[in-house]
């Protein structure tokens, strides 16, 4: 099956190569009834992901983090933008066709009552993926069974159960277990824990970091859960409104936010400190309609140190190609700006 | 609101159309020459050419669509073959004595079927349950001519309580419905006829009101402190919707439906005058009776639509 | 291969706890609730005997059903041995009944088969396409939905001028568009759900995702509702017969039998509602066995 080592056949780059590029990637749902009018779900999106790591996607119910994931697999075509998989542009006629790519990028989903066809068989759900990839029925079972070991379900025991004869934890096993029997090198996980109870949350989170090392895998991990993220990325992107406002290392990003997006999501955890109590909301107004955003800077309408500047131009993310960089999309951030804070941190 | 009551009347145009359409090829799928099946056998030569004209026999077929439903338009519905008159005449005719049937059948199936599935949602599992649930299961899968065959067979032969068919001797022309002397005639047809209602009735508001007492809200009312009297209203009142799209479905179902209970009970309305038409091949009377009927099926919808409408204010949104 | 050793996610509590149950497969569990069901059992039974006797009819029936006798007409029950009497032209009741319950289970079941297919075909094209395809399907499926049902077969067969064939064609057609509802709205609300996109996802294309995730979840109801409609198509079809639109005579069918025998009811009344019964006792057994069905297929996922 997959091999263990840091060697992967696939890798056409190198370490140095980012294994995704994501640029500018902006898709509109147009709104029914109201004619012009969309709902910009993602608007410019840009980021890379570098091979072997965890990117955490961070954001509110809203901000786009599952239209986004659904773009980063051509299950919905963007409207603009471009991505590019281990140095080939998807969707290009001299790049990486979108089958091509689904052989090497899946999809974990949040477990839902749906995640799973209630008619089959677990080892079936799971076996689906290499038997439409070409693998015969008895090579694709083999297969399932193989990787429902792998991600601590017995194969004898569980694989002829059906969906609704599983916990919650052991479903999201399977949604797991089925994204890995294709062989991918990069695993996107839209909330794969958001649905759990807490216990059964830190199980599945220590099999995803197992399975990451032994399979070589890269991941892109979505969550509205701030601790969860901080636990399992390595690097961080923060989204509001279709935008990205911040990306960074995960330390960089938790100890020392740069946008004021970030800084009053942080600050809007609660303390198990009894002793810290926070009276006033971190954040004031309500989140704007997507389909009717502010313009320039999204944030502006709910952010403390909004100026004129910001409602005119939209802030740049910076130095987003660089896998180092800590970057924030803030006019403050910004030393040519014009805005009045802009140079210090 | 207003919004989607246009849109709704504008949406039963397409489909009144599309039966239109369906009418118009019933001619065509008959056997024999089209022209052959709407006149009489014995027409003469002239004739034949000057209907030929007038309905554009030689013309092409959408063509003659579009006659034909100019006709339509203007109330000409063609002449019947059999009795020479037009036939707009025999179908209003016996669209009235037709209504005559529907006026007391439908209260009555609505009525009873409606009762029966209320109680037996309310008391679900339980032996009045079970009695309702399988009459109307006993109702549906009865011949509804059948019945009326077996009723005239204990009522009228055996016993001679009620007459066995007919309008009576003066026939449709000096009906008095208030006079038991006339209205004897109505009470065997109406109830063979309500009987498939009643069930239909009874089964689907006996599983709207289960399904809707098992709501959540429910519970939150009775916890307010609401009698169980106030309850069962609400919950009658929010399965009505469910319940009122079925009715207008059984409505149809008396238009058609009737036509067996008709030729049973020789009862001179619309299905009569289909039933014969059939015997006798009278195909325009056959599609201006199809056509008339389907039409206010048609309307029938609509207007229960609407009504849903102002009942269940989700439907609005739509 | 695999080193799991390295942490252990497999040492879990819920594993532990995982029950270990006989697992049974979905289509086991429904003949398992059915086999536990008397009421859908004898019904069934009956259903089973009706088809068994309409197969052996040759075999079962005592007398030759089109064997017309002068002196044995509308004879009374138990009648030298015509255990149910004789109709109007001296044939043998029972052996027309039986008979006849072939031509009705051949128009019962014929017409759902087909229309099963068809509508269901479309109501899965439907379904999954969504958009323009969808309306127009579904718009022309309305236009027959506005004929009510009987009608609408009385038109059909009406106009083309009865016979059995004509009278299945016009069953066939009046069954399509609800078939095609259901399957329809099957398909929608299962093309929305996340296992499609997961399969999707893995590059499945659009035949292989219907092929093997949304028809096991659209047979369901369409079967149900198929096993439903058989009821009906008995109860329209010896409407069509009993109108003279269906099969023609001298051909056994109940719905004919009961038409011409009606003059006769005077004379013997209990002979003459004998089709009916017929009729009555098939439609009502597959009606009930198609509940039963109904209800150990609504598994409460």
């Amino acid at each position: 099956m997959a091999l263990a080592s840091a060697l992967d056949l696939r890798d056409r780059g190198g370490p140095a190569q980012p294994l995704l590029i994501a640029r500018e990637l902006k898709k509109h749902f147009p709104v029914k009834g109201a004619r012009g009018k969309s709902v910009q779900a993602v608007d410019g999106v840009s980021f890379t992901v570098r091979k072997g790591e965890t990117l955490g996607i961070v954001g509110e119910s809203g901000c786009g983090k599952s239209t986004l994931a659904r773009l980063l697999l051509h299950l919905i075509v963007p409207d603009a933008g471009e991505l590019v998989f281990d140095g080939d542009a998807v969707g290009v006629a001299d790049g990486i066709a979108v089958n091509a790519l689904r052989r090497q990028v899946q999809m974990v989903f949040q477990d839902s009552y749906s995640s799973l066809n209630p008619r089959m068989p677990v080892r079936d759900s799971v076996a689906f993926g290499p038997f439409i990839q070409g693998r015969k029925k008895a090579e694709a079972r083999d297969i399932a069974r193989a990787i429902l070991s792998k991600v601590g379900l017995n194969a004898d025991l569980f694989g002829p159960r059906y969906p609704h004869e599983l916990s919650g934890g052991q479903k999201q096993r399977v949604n797991i277990a089925r994204a890995l029997a294709t062989d991918p090198r990069m695993v996107i996980l839209d909330e794969p824990v958001s649905a759990l109870d807490k216990s059964v949350e830190a199980q599945v989170l220590n099999l995803l970091r197992a399975l990451k090392r032994q399979l070589n895998l890269t991941y892109v991990f979505i969550s509205h859960d701030l601790n969860v993220v901080r636990y399992i990325s390595d690097r961080v992107l923060v989204m509001y409104l279709g935008r990205v406002v911040e990306l960074g290392p995960v330390e960089a990003i938790f100890e020392r936010p740069l946008h004021p997006y970030t800084r009053a999501l942080l600050a809007s955890r609660p303390s198990m400190d009894p002793a810290r109590r926070i009276e006033e909301p971190p954040i004031v107004g309500d989140p704007p309609n997507p389909i009717d955003p502010p313009s320039g800077c999204r944030f502006r309408t709910r952010c403390p140190f909004a100026e004129p500047v910001c409602e005119a131009a939209s802030p740049l993310l910076g130095e987003w190609l660089d896998m180092q960089s800590h970057v924030a999309a803030c006019h403050m951030q910004d030393p040519a700006s014009g805005h009045s804070k802009a140079g210090h941190a | 609101m207003i919004f989607y009551i246009l849109r709704r009347i504008l949406y039963a145009i397409p489909i009144a159309f599309g039966v239109s359409v369906v009418c118009f090829s019933l001619v065509y799928i008959a056997p024999g020459d089209p022209l052959q099946t709407v006149m009489p056998p014995d027409a003469t030569a002239e004739t034949i050419e000057i209907v030929k004209h007038a309905y554009g026999f030689d013309k092409p077929i959408p063509m003659q669509y579009l006659i034909w439903l100019g006709h339509v338009l203007t109330g000409d519905l063609g002449m019947s073959i059999s009795t020479r008159r037009p036939v707009i005449l025999e179908v209003t005719d016996a669209l009235s004595n037709t209504s005559l049937l529907a006026l007391f059948a439908v209260p009555l199936s609505f009525g009873i079927g409606y009762a029966m599935g209320a109680i037996a949602g309310c008391f679900p599992g339980r032996w009045l349950d079970r009695l309702v649930t399988g009459t109307a299961v006993v109702g549906v899968s009865l011949p509804n001519y059948w019945l009326g065959i077996v009723l005239v067979v204990f009522f009228a032969v055996e016993y001679s309580l009620l007459p066995a068919t007919g309008m009576g001797p003066s026939g449709s022309t000096n009906f008095h419905i208030l006079e038991w002397s006339s209205a004897r005639y109505l009470v065997l047809p109406v109830f063979t006829l309500a009987m498939i209602p009643i069930g239909i009735l009874a089964r689907t508001t006996r599983a709207a009101v289960a399904e809707v007492r098992n709501q959540d809200f429910v519970q939150t009312l009775r916890a307010k402190g609401l009698s169980e009297w106030a309850v069962i209203r609400h919950v009658l009142k929010n399965s009505l919707p469910q319940v009122m799209a079925v009715m207008g479905l059984q409505f149809g179902y008396l238009l058609g439906g009737s036509i067996l209970v008709e030729t049973v009970f020789t009862w001179p309305g619309s299905g009569f005058l289909l039933s014969k038409a059939i015997i006798n091949r009278d195909v325009p009377v056959l599609q201006g009776t199809i056509l008339t009927l389907s039409l206010v099926f048609v309307a029938t919808n609509l207007v229960v639509d609407l009504l849903q409408s102002l009942v269940d204010p989700r439907i609005r949104r739509a | 291969m695999s080193d799991i050793a390295l942490e252990k996610p497999l040492e879990t509590f819920d594993e532990q706890a995982a029950p270990a149950t006989r697992v049974r497969g979905y289509w086991r569990s429904v003949l398992y609730r059915l086999r536990h069901d008397p009421v859908t059992l004898f019904f069934a039974a009956i259903v089973l005997s009706i088809v068994l006797l309409a197969i052996f009819a040759p075999l079962i029936a005592p007398f030759d059903p089109y064997k017309e006798s002068v002196i044995s007409r509308l004879k009374p029950i138990g009648w030298r041995n015509h255990f149910l009497g004789t109709d109007e032209l001296g044939r043998d009741m029972l052996s027309r009944l039986i008979y006849g319950g072939r031509v009705s289970l051949l128009m019962g079941v014929v017409p759902v088969l087909i229309a099963s297919i068809v509508g269901g075909l479309l109501g899965v094209i439907g379904g999954f396409a969504g958009g323009r395809v969808n309306t127009v399907i579904m718009r022309a499926m309305d236009v027959f939905y506005a004929f009510p049902s009987v009608l609408l077969a009385v038109a059909i067969a009406g106009a083309m001028g009865g016979g059995m064939g004509n009278g299945m064609l016009a069953l066939t057609l009046v069954f399509i568009p609800p078939m095609c509802r259901v399957a329809e709205t099957a398909t929608t609300q299962v093309r929305v759900l996340d296992y499609i996109e997961a399969a999707r996802a893995t590059g499945a294309g659009t035949i292989m995702v219907i092929r093997y995730h949304v028809l096991g979840n659209v047979l369901g109801p369409v079967f149900v509702y198929a096993s439903s409609l058989v009821s009906v198509s008995i109860l329209l079809a010896s409407g069509l017969s009993f109108l003279g639109l269906g099969v023609r005579p001298p051909t056994a069918d109940w719905g004919l039998m009961l038409s011409t025998l009606r003059q006769s009811i005077y004379v013997v009344p209990f002979v003459c509602a004998l089709p009916g019964a017929a009729i009555f006792v098939t439609s009502i057994s597959f009606n009930l066995v198609s509940d039963g069905l109904r209800a150990a297929m609504d598994v409460r996922m």
